[in-house]
């Protein structure tokens, strides 16, 4: 459908593999485990949501998967190597307001190939592509704060597309949307991924939404963050709105509910985010 | 360029918008042409209130008159000239070292322990107390006099700069990092623009306090500039002129720093639509 499903590899890219991971935040009397022994594989292509309590260490993991936090213990390999740091090909995604507020939506959709020395020429025909496709066009000009909630997060995404990451590491990208607005960046996501293809870890605490997008999830327990459970999905592609009201829907999602009400926690846990406590 | 919140929104509610500017305007106005008033009848009047009297209190009169004297001699576009290459002068080498320091110390520890210290304590002390060392330290007055305008605006341009780098979100920095940004790039591309609107804020401000002080300077030396102007109208009991200087140097201060606001609003839209919209 357009020029960027061409880029999308076949086969073997975006392979993770988590092996008893350890992830140590805060310091000192502070330091606490935020994710304790967890082993995950992930196919190429495939789309995961990590669904859990707020705090229980789900960001925190991603935050390892972008490089962003050291692991105490244990290796995530992606495609086999080890990761370095952040890498473009491992993209992320906050909730909201990480676009680059000076730049337009054109510049800072293109900013990732003008960090790879890509002429403006060429990198402005890309963004405007990639705008195109999660339906921007014509809002290329405007600076973010112009733009609604959705809109920016539409730019985030593409921000993050142009540079054909592996894995796509998504953190709560539509927690701070309302409902309606919420539902659709949901059906703008799986048609885009269905073009592109790439792997997505999605971080969620809305298990409807997990269960609408996902292959598989991944359930997680408050701290120390472990994965107490997984549930491959079958739902047939292309998922459509009528699959949230289906027997078989609701049935996993009481079953998700009941999972996560008796795990969580007594008392209100801190908000972790990619880059480890909010302070 | 036409934004979305330009399209939605209704005439109706723009007229009332205009006529609650028009409102503030007025209050603006007429606040200064109140305190023209008292000022004016507590000169006139000769008004003496035991700790303070206007016995020799110009009046606004006598100082419009003052002023017009002194527009209509040649004498003004000097001390005009001299002033302002001073305040400038010393401006933009306090703009320059303000901000190229405060972003070394706001982006890396190191300097902040070793630069910050000495600059603290440098801090509190007023120009005027700089006045002999400056005499001292500089080859001609008028390099001390730009010293002294210098101090003025090294401060607040150096902390807000700290300030802007220091308040740099996390999270803008990390989703440069994931995009391919290295170091420089996160450097040009994040801190710099991220701080700009801080860095704008101290400039005015610094541009304000570099004419604050211009009278102490120009206390040193010299038969020219305002400073001076209002500095010798004293010793030679020309009181109407005294006010005409202050209130010159009122004018300047406030006028070159809104030149720095708007230029800042002018180079960062995105900053000035931002605060127009909060």
């Amino acid at each position: 459908m357009s020029p960027v499903a061409n880029h999308a590899s076949p086969g073997i890219q975006g392979h993770i593999e988590i092996k008893n991971l350890y992830i140590q935040l805060g310091s000192g009397d502070q330091a606490f485990e935020a994710v304790q022994n967890v082993s995950v594989s992930i196919k190429p292509g495939e789309f995961v949501c990590l669904l859990g309590p707020s705090g229980c260490g789900k960001s925190t993991l991603l935050g390892a998967l972008a490089g962003h936090l050291q692991p105490s213990d244990g290796s995530i390999h992606v495609d086999s190597l080890p990761l370095n740091g952040p890498h473009p090909e491992r993209g992320l995604v906050f909730q909201q307001h990480t676009l680059f507020p000076w730049k337009t939506v054109m510049d800072n959709v293109a900013f990732g190939l003008k960090m790879k020395g890509i002429l403006r020429a060429e990198r402005h025909k890309r963004a405007g592509e990639l705008l195109e496709l999660v339906g921007l066009a014509g809002f290329e000009q405007h600076y973010p704060f112009q733009l609604s909630g959705g809109m920016q997060q539409r730019v985030e995404i593409a921000r993050v597309l142009i540079n054909h990451p592996k894995v796509m590491l998504m953190d709560e990208p539509f927690g701070a949307l309302d409902a309606q607005t919420r539902m659709m960046m949901q059906q703008l996501l799986l048609d885009v991924w269905e073009s592109i293809k790439t792997t997505i870890v999605f971080i969620t605490h809305d298990i409807d939404e997990a269960l609408f997008l996902a292959d598989r999830i991944l359930i997680m327990s408050p701290r120390p963050g472990r994965i107490i459970e997984q549930t491959v999905l079958e739902f047939v592609r292309p998922r459509k709105p009528e699959l949230l009201t289906s027997d078989r829907f609701i049935q996993l999602k009481r079953h998700c509910l009941e999972l996560l009400h008796t795990q969580s926690a007594d008392f209100p846990l801190q908000r972790l985010t990619p880059l480890g406590v909010i302070s | 360029m036409g934004s979305i919140t330009e399209a939605d929104s209704i005439p109706a509610e723009r007229i009332d918008l205009n006529r609650r500017e028009a409102g503030r305007r007025l209050r603006r106005v007429s606040s200064i042409a109140i305190c023209v008033l008292l000022w004016h009848l507590a000169s006139t009047r000769h008004m003496d209130l035991g700790v303070i009297t206007f016995q020799n209190v110009p009046s606004p009169a006598e100082v419009l008159a003052a002023a017009r004297e002194l527009l209509e001699s040649q004498k003004m576009l000097s001390h005009l000239t001299a002033s302002m290459s001073r305040v400038f002068s010393g401006f933009l080498g306090a703009a320059v070292i303000g901000i190229g320091l405060g972003l070394m110390i706001g982006r890396s520890r190191f300097a902040e322990d070793t630069l910050l210290p000495p600059l603290e304590m440098l801090r509190p002390i007023p120009a005027v107390a700089w006045i002999p060392l400056s005499i001292l330290m500089f080859p001609s007055s008028e390099l001390s006099m730009i010293f002294i305008t210098f101090t003025g605006a090294l401060f607040p341009i150096l902390l807000s700069t700290i300030h802007g780098v220091e308040a740099v979100d996390a999270r803008l920095i990390a989703s440069a990092r994931s995009l391919g940004s290295g170091r420089r790039a996160v450097f040009t591309e994040v801190i710099l623009p991220a701080a700009a609107p801080s860095i704008f804020t101290g400039l005015s401000i610094g541009m304000g306090t570099a004419w604050f002080c211009l009278v102490t300077a120009e206390m040193i030396a010299g038969q020219f500039g305002i400073g001076y102007y209002t500095w010798a109208s004293y010793t030679i009991q020309n009181y109407a002129d005294i006010v005409v200087g202050m209130l010159l140097i009122g004018l300047l201060g406030m006028g070159s720093s809104v030149l720095v606001k708007k230029l800042g609003n002018r180079l960062m839209p995105w900053h000035a639509s931002e605060i127009r919209k909060s």
